[in-house]
């Protein structure tokens, strides 16, 4: 049984896979080939569902101007590893009331990695 | 009512300096984390307290000697219209009440949402870029050899993240001290106890002790998950973990006063004695009875 957050998680991965924007019947076609999707279809309103959720949370950006829509994922998987990875190792005070880590401070290899990860040049 | 004013006064600025500094510079307090950590609440308590109280008395003294009676009587001058008539120097001492009270509570509302708001967020992001534990329920695996452990409080199911890398270093028996010290974070609710103390800091950010308070709080708040997990797995096991998840870092990084005291009392723990518990926990419900006394009591006590 596959949850809404598994379908969102598989959906964003076509997505980031993609090198064009998808429509929600393009997404049914590549679940039903990959892993993710069990093997079975997928109802496209289940899709748009899963689509408009992340919509709404800024991970997938719709193109208006087409029909059927289709969609892009709004940054890179890089992007959002990257924006996680700083909420968890920044050293911004009120880190620690937001989430409670085993290690507490970022230690400096642990800023290095974070350095790189969010310098301009990695992104490609 | 001048005398409780004085006196609240006199007790908001020991609270606000020699009390919280003796507290910071015990070395017991390791040793003893759940006794510090609410003596540190009842300090914070106590000094919003005393600081509001002292100008709450000083403001209403005119209006008579009782809290409850003076603050009828200015309720009843706000009616008549007769609130030119209070002296300036009251005046300003209820405004300042009235700003600090808003101010602090304010600033504990304004953290609250933001705080919830950076979760909400991280958590989605979670949801996309991990996969979940086999497992473990409301766990979930980040794929980073970064050793990483966390836990994500505040909603109906808190979520606990590891990453690969922080499987990779450690032994299931270390593992399992990890998963320990993170769930006694979410079932003691320790991010309430830590929001309070980020939002006091706020309020009084060039307040140094504010800052102290947050800082020795989040570290005794580990301490407490610690405690948690060394009965589990024992101090050796919880000891390595800590130590492991520290060293696998390749540039090994700075020696933290944090960590080494968390690794320090697990290897060797110095029971803190009877006594001093008790006059901790004396100390706890005395500092908060103090003001409250001073602002209810009859003035005649006093006097």
């Amino acid at each position: 049984m596959l949850t809404l957050g598994d379908l969102e998680r598989s959906v964003m991965d076509q997505l980031w896979a993609s090198d064009e924007p998808l429509s929600a019947y393009d997404l049914k076609d590549r679940l039903s080939e990959s892993a993710a999707g069990d093997g079975k279809d997928l109802a496209p309103t289940t899709i748009l569902t899963v689509l408009s959720r992340l919509e709404k949370k800024n991970f997938v950006v719709r193109e208006r101007e087409s029909r059927p829509h289709r969609y892009v994922a709004a940054g890179s998987r890089e992007d959002h590893v990257a924006e996680l990875m700083h909420q968890v190792l920044g050293r911004e005070t009120d880190r620690t009331a937001v989430l409670a880590r085993f290690i507490g401070q970022a230690s400096a290899a642990e800023t290095a990695a974070l350095r790189e990860l969010l310098s301009p040049d990695r992104a490609g | 009512m001048l005398v409780a004013s004085l006196a609240l006064a006199a007790f908001a600025v020991l609270l606000a300096w020699p009390i919280p500094l003796l507290l910071a510079r015990a070395s017991w307090t390791a040793n003893a984390p759940v006794t510090a950590l609410l003596l540190w609440q009842s300090i914070a308590l106590a000094g919003g307290l005393s600081m509001i109280g002292a100008l709450l008395t000083f403001g209403l003294h005119p209006f008579g000697e009782r809290l409850v009676e003076s603050a009828l009587g200015l309720g009843g001058a706000a009616i008549g219209g007769r609130l030119t008539d209070v002296p300036l120097l009251n005046a300003l001492a209820l405004c300042g009440a009235l700003l600090l009270t808003g101010h602090l509570l304010l600033n504990l509302v304004y953290t609250a949402i933001q705080i919830q708001r950076q979760r909400t967020r991280h958590r989605q992001l979670v949801q996309l870029l991990s996969t979940p534990h086999t497992e473990l329920p409301h766990t979930r695996m980040l794929d980073t050899s970064i050793p990483l452990a966390y836990c994500l409080p505040g909603s109906q199911h808190p979520i606990t993240v590891f990453s690969q890398g922080l499987v990779a270093v450690l032994s299931p028996k270390e593992l399992e001290a990890v998963i320990e010290h993170e769930s006694a974070h979410l079932t003691q609710r320790h991010y309430l106890v830590l929001l309070a103390f980020v939002a006091w800091h706020r309020s009084l950010p060039w307040f140094p002790i504010a800052r102290q308070a947050r800082e020795d709080v989040a570290m005794l708040i580990e301490m407490v998950a610690d405690d948690h997990a060394r009965h589990i797995v024992g101090d050796e096991v919880l000891a390595s973990a800590i130590t492991r998840v520290r060293a696998s870092d390749p540039a090994g990084g700075e020696p933290q006063d944090h960590l080494s005291a968390r690794v320090a009392r697990l290897r060797h723990p110095e029971p803190v004695g009877r006594g001093l518990r008790v006059a901790a926990s004396v100390a706890t419900v005395a500092l908060i009875a103090v003001p409250t006394v001073l602002l209810l009591a009859p003035m005649e006590w006093l006097s």
